[in-house]
């Protein structure tokens, strides 16, 4: 498991690849932490390349969403496979986060 | 993962799988302990969503309450984990070496509009919504027991 930053135009894009659980969600956290510090305002989190996503991942994302929003700047999401659509509608988080199909899509969106 | 041809056709009505782990107090564990058991549920024909879905987040919850709350990562607590499966149902057992929970005072409706945006308190939330039955109990430790009927 390991999460791969660059940067798509004026976007920061997160590809998870692999699990976001309680071992590894710190790791996500932070390096999208300093990349908030360094005054990146918009960040697209892909999940083409992830398994499955505990509550701690979930509550990691919530967290983001917050801290960048609190800076001015902008989280969206995409590619979620069915099993975490599937995830995010039981917690009712596709209703917090803007969610897109498609990397491509959720780039448009910004 | 395929079962070799010999065995194609061999019903798998009478089968049933039974695992016993015991690991450190340690999350790095999590999700080898994981895949062990969803590897049970898929040689019995679990769905894939309870293969990929259900029994991963699940279990992922009840062994992450046991090593960061029940044994608090005392990495000399142990954490045991039975896993019992056949065509019917899985049925998990999590043993810490804590004082144990009240499930029902601990389990919040994590999509209610106060709780939506708080960082924590899903893992129980997810546990019940994953698994047909969750229980908690003493017996030589603090049992948490995920139930869950098979589905095609």
């Amino acid at each position: 498991m390991s999460f791969a930053l660059r940067k798509q135009g004026d976007v920061v894009v997160v590809d998870v690849e692999g699990q976001l659980i309680v071992g590894n969600r710190q790791e996500l956290k932070q390096k999208v932490l300093d990349e908030l510090e360094r005054g990146e305002k918009k960040f697209l989190i892909d999940f083409s390349q992830t398994g499955y996503i505990d509550s701690s991942g979930l509550g990691v994302l919530v967290s983001l969403s917050k801290k960048i929003r609190e800076q001015g700047g902008e989280l969206r999401l995409a590619n979620l496979n069915d099993d975490l659509k599937t995830l995010f509608e039981l917690t009712k988080l596709d209703t917090l986060f803007q969610i897109a199909d498609t990397r491509e899509r959720a780039l448009e969106s910004f | 993962m395929t079962s070799p041809d010999r065995f194609r056709g061999l019903p798998l009505g009478s089968l049933h799988l039974a695992l016993e782990l015991e690991i450190p107090s340690d999350i790095r564990y999590i999700e080898r302990v994981v895949e062990m058991v969803a590897r049970q549920c898929e040689q019995l024909a679990y769905s894939t969503r309870q293969v990929s879905l259900n029994v991963p987040v699940a279990l992922t919850e009840a062994l992450s309450n046991a090593i960061l709350r029940g044994n608090r990562e005392h990495i000399a607590k142990r954490v045991q984990v039975r896993c019992d499966v056949n065509r019917e149902r899985l049925v998990l057992e999590v043993v810490d070496e804590g004082t144990g929970f009240d499930l029902a005072e601990c389990l919040v409706d994590a999509t209610s509009p106060e709780n939506l945006v708080r960082e924590d308190g899903r893992g129980l939330f997810l546990m019940a919504q994953l698994m047909d039955r969750v229980e908690r109990f003493a017996n030589h430790g603090n049992v948490v027991r995920l139930t869950m009927r098979r589905h095609d």
